[in-house]
């Protein structure tokens, strides 16, 4: 027996759900880029259940550009997160707000 | 020969671009010699080509040399050029040679001034200028010497623009010349766009086979170039304040050779002009009423050199009479003639200037008959031949024009011998006071009451010194010049038949030859009184003087005022509108507004940019949200 197609878009949209929310309640950098991967796979998750429930190989084709990003975007995330960190070791996202109007 | 034609105005051309590049280094006078050889070199080529044009017979007299193409836009093909016809050869002639003696005194007159080599590179580029203007072959080569002699006068007038007064009446000269310009630009895109062409030589061929009224549209427009250029009313005010250049550009430009360039254009335009005989009308009224006008001004004048230049007005008034009256040969002969003695004259006046001490006014002077001998002489010979006194150059050429005048209209005729009557006066007047008398610039109480004259310049002459002669290469020119007005009249029958070909309508004198004598002593009987007229008043003392020199001449009839308040006035209203309010207010107040605009909205939004990662995140979040929001609500 398979699992109905809802039940993985309601697991995405909760996991989408929680990474939206840690990113908008937590304050430390590191949690914030972990809720944002969260996010992205939690739509990777939706892609392909799409793909699967419409039969349509274009879902998963999307998730690899998905994966290609993410991993792009994690290179340069940690790398301003390390030097964040290097300058000051207890810094939260809240105290970096350098680009203040 | 014939083929050097080029070097004619490209000599004075190299002057000028030797003179740029090196002239401060070969400083005074070495500068103005080379000047003057190049203008020397210049009159023989053109000697020569006047020797081969006379080697032709009659219609064949005419050569035109394509150098290179010029300006070739669509059906605009425009060549450098010039045509060689006998009265582009005429005036070759007299420009380079008057052109060559004034370059000549110009070298000592000019001598120990700051810039003098500046003066030189000037002077030559007007006679560049001057030659392409005479010699070119297309009506746009015309006008570009046309630009490029307003555009020397401009700096010579100027050349001494420490003085406000020389700035001004430079920049009076060019804005007034622009206006007459105007009328000349507008009349070239008319015979553009009749005949498909600029050159003379099919312009002038098929001007048979225009209409009445283009020719009449061509001529008037023309006309008010001419104008501008040779100082007629009512644009004649810039060339009295003229006189603020150094004496000889007044010689040069403001009385031989530019200003006379309007009556060159209109002889060579006059198969045009015979179609047109409103237009010759006009033009002849025009003339005679300069000429008037213009001599009742110059009998109230004090300063030797204004009197020169409106009298130099008013004999460009005769030309331009003669030009109306379709006796084209005498407009010629009387610019050839009047170049001569004007020329003269106002060298002489540079002369009397130079031993005077930069004294102008003709009040203070006097006997100087004693003091400069060969001014004095050469000045009297050039009063002579402008008074019309037989057998001086002045009387033949003035008696052709008044005959002209005579048979074209008695009124303009009766003006034309009033103007005659006058001329002798005034010049009379001129030369009574300076060359005879007493000598008044010794006197003390002369010098006090000049001193209290706050209108004239400080630096006159006063008290003692003794007035000089000036030095040999001032004093040549004076002579053969003289020497020219004295028998310049000779010229009139060979001119005559050598200016026939360019001529569509040889003008005739059909009245009896018992009428030409009769006129001829009305008109010598009318320069002679007016002699006598000066020499009872000015130096038999008969009448006092203010009462020949009522105040609203000695302001020339107030034109300059009235010119001020019905031009200068609004002008100066509408610059000051356009200043301070449509400037200051309207356009920087648009620009202004739009910077204030922006500065306000992003002073509101910078708010936005808090700086805070979560609040651009929740930023984000909302605007999805709403978006998703949005989308469900339409589907539904």
């Amino acid at each position: 027996m398979s699992v109905p197609g809802a039940w993985y878009l309601g697991l995405a949209a909760m996991l989408f759900g929680i990474g939206a929310i840690g990113l908008l309640i937590r304050r430390n950098v590191l949690i914030m880029f972990m809720c944002v991967e969260l996010m992205l796979n939690a739509v990777n998750l939706t892609f392909v259940t799409f793909a699967r429930m419409l039969n349509d190989i274009g879902g998963q084709v999307v998730v690899f550009f998905v994966l290609v990003v993410a991993a792009a975007e994690v290179v340069v995330g940690l790398a301003i997160i390390v030097s964040i960190f290097r300058r000051r070791a207890d810094a939260t996202a809240d105290d970096i707000s350098l680009l203040k109007g | 020969m014939m083929h050097a034609v080029w070097l004619i105005p490209a000599l004075p051309l190299t002057g000028f671009l030797i003179l740029l590049a090196t002239g401060r280094r070969m400083g005074d006078p070495k500068a103005g010699y080379v000047a003057t050889a190049m203008m020397v070199g210049a009159f023989v080529v053109a000697v020569g080509v006047f020797f081969d044009l006379m080697g032709l017979h009659g219609e064949e007299r005419r050569f035109q040399q394509d150098l290179f193409s010029w300006i070739s836009v669509g059906g605009l093909d425009v060549h450098v050029g010039f045509l060689v016809d006998p009265l582009s050869v005429t005036m070759a002639l007299f420009v380079t040679g008057v052109g060559a003696l004034i370059h000549l005194y110009s070298v000592g007159y000019m001598h120990g001034d700051e810039r003098y080599p500046t003066f030189f590179v000037y002077l030559n580029l007007f006679a560049f200028s001057m030659l392409m203007l005479v010699l070119s072959d297309s009506f746009l080569l015309t006008f570009l010497g046309w630009e490029g002699v307003g555009a020397c006068s401009y700096f010579l007038i100027s050349f001494w623009f420490e003085r406000p007064s020389a700035a001004t009446a430079g920049k009076k000269a060019f804005v007034t010349n622009r206006v007459g310009d105007f009328g000349f630009m507008l009349a070239m895109f008319l015979i553009f766009a009749t005949f498909g062409s600029l050159n003379y030589v099919p312009v002038l061929e098929g001007a048979h086979e225009l209409t009445h009224v283009t020719a009449t549209a061509i001529a008037l427009l023309l006309f008010v170039g001419a104008v501008g250029k040779s100082a007629q009313l009512p644009l004649y005010v810039w060339l009295p304040d003229a006189m603020e250049g150094p004496t000889p550009v007044s010689a040069l430009i403001h009385a031989a050779t530019m200003v006379t360039a309007g009556v060159f254009l209109m002889v060579r335009v006059n198969p045009i002009l015979n179609l047109a005989p409103g237009a010759l009308t006009l033009i002849a009224t025009i003339g005679a009423l300069t000429a008037f006008f213009a001599a009742t001004i110059a009998c109230a004048q004090n300063d030797i050199k204004k009197v020169l230049a409106y009298s130099t007005v008013s004999q460009l008034g005769y030309m331009f009479l003669a030009v109306g009256s379709g006796a084209y040969v005498a407009a010629i002969f009387h610019m050839v003639t009047h170049a001569f003695f004007k020329a003269l004259l106002f060298l002489g006046a540079g002369s009397v200037i130079h031993g005077m001490h930069d004294e102008q006014d003709m009040k203070y002077m006097g006997a100087l008959r004693k003091w400069m001998p060969i001014t004095s002489g050469t000045f009297i010979v050039g009063w002579l031949a402008i008074a019309g006194v037989p057998p001086f150059s002045g009387f033949w050429s003035k008696d052709d024009i008044l005959l002209a005048a005579f048979e074209k209209n008695k009124a303009l005729w009766f003006i034309g011998l009033l103007t005659a009557l006058m001329t002798a006066y005034y010049m009379s007047r001129q030369v009574f006071l300076v060359f005879y008398g007493g000598e008044r610039w010794k006197k003390p109480e002369a010098a006090e009451a000049h001193g209290e004259d706050v209108a004239h310049d400080a630096h006159g002459a006063h008290g003692d010194f003794k007035p000089h002669e000036s030095p040999p290469t001032m004093a040549f020119p004076l002579v053969v010049l003289a020497g020219l007005a004295a028998v310049g009249g000779i010229l009139k029958s060979p001119l005559e038949r050598w200016l026939e070909p360019v001529l569509a309508h040889p003008h005739e004198f059909a009245s009896s030859s018992s009428t030409k004598l009769g006129l001829i002593v009305v008109t010598t009987v009318g320069a002679l009184s007016g002699i006598g007229l000066a020499y009872s008043i000015w130096l038999r003392n008969r009448v006092r003087a203010e009462t020949v020199e009522p105040e609203v001449l000695r302001h020339a009839w107030y034109v300059d005022a009235l010119y001020q308040k019905i031009v200068e006035a609004p002008g100066r209203a509408l610059a000051n509108f356009s200043a301070f309010v449509v400037d200051a207010k309207v356009i920087d107040g648009t620009v202004n507004g739009v910077g204030a605009l922006v500065r306000a909205g992003g002073t509101r939004l910078r708010t936005v940019q808090s700086g805070f990662v979560r609040n651009y995140a929740l930023a984000v979040a909302v605007g999805a949200v709403a978006i998703l929001a949005y989308a469900v609500a339409r589907s539904a």
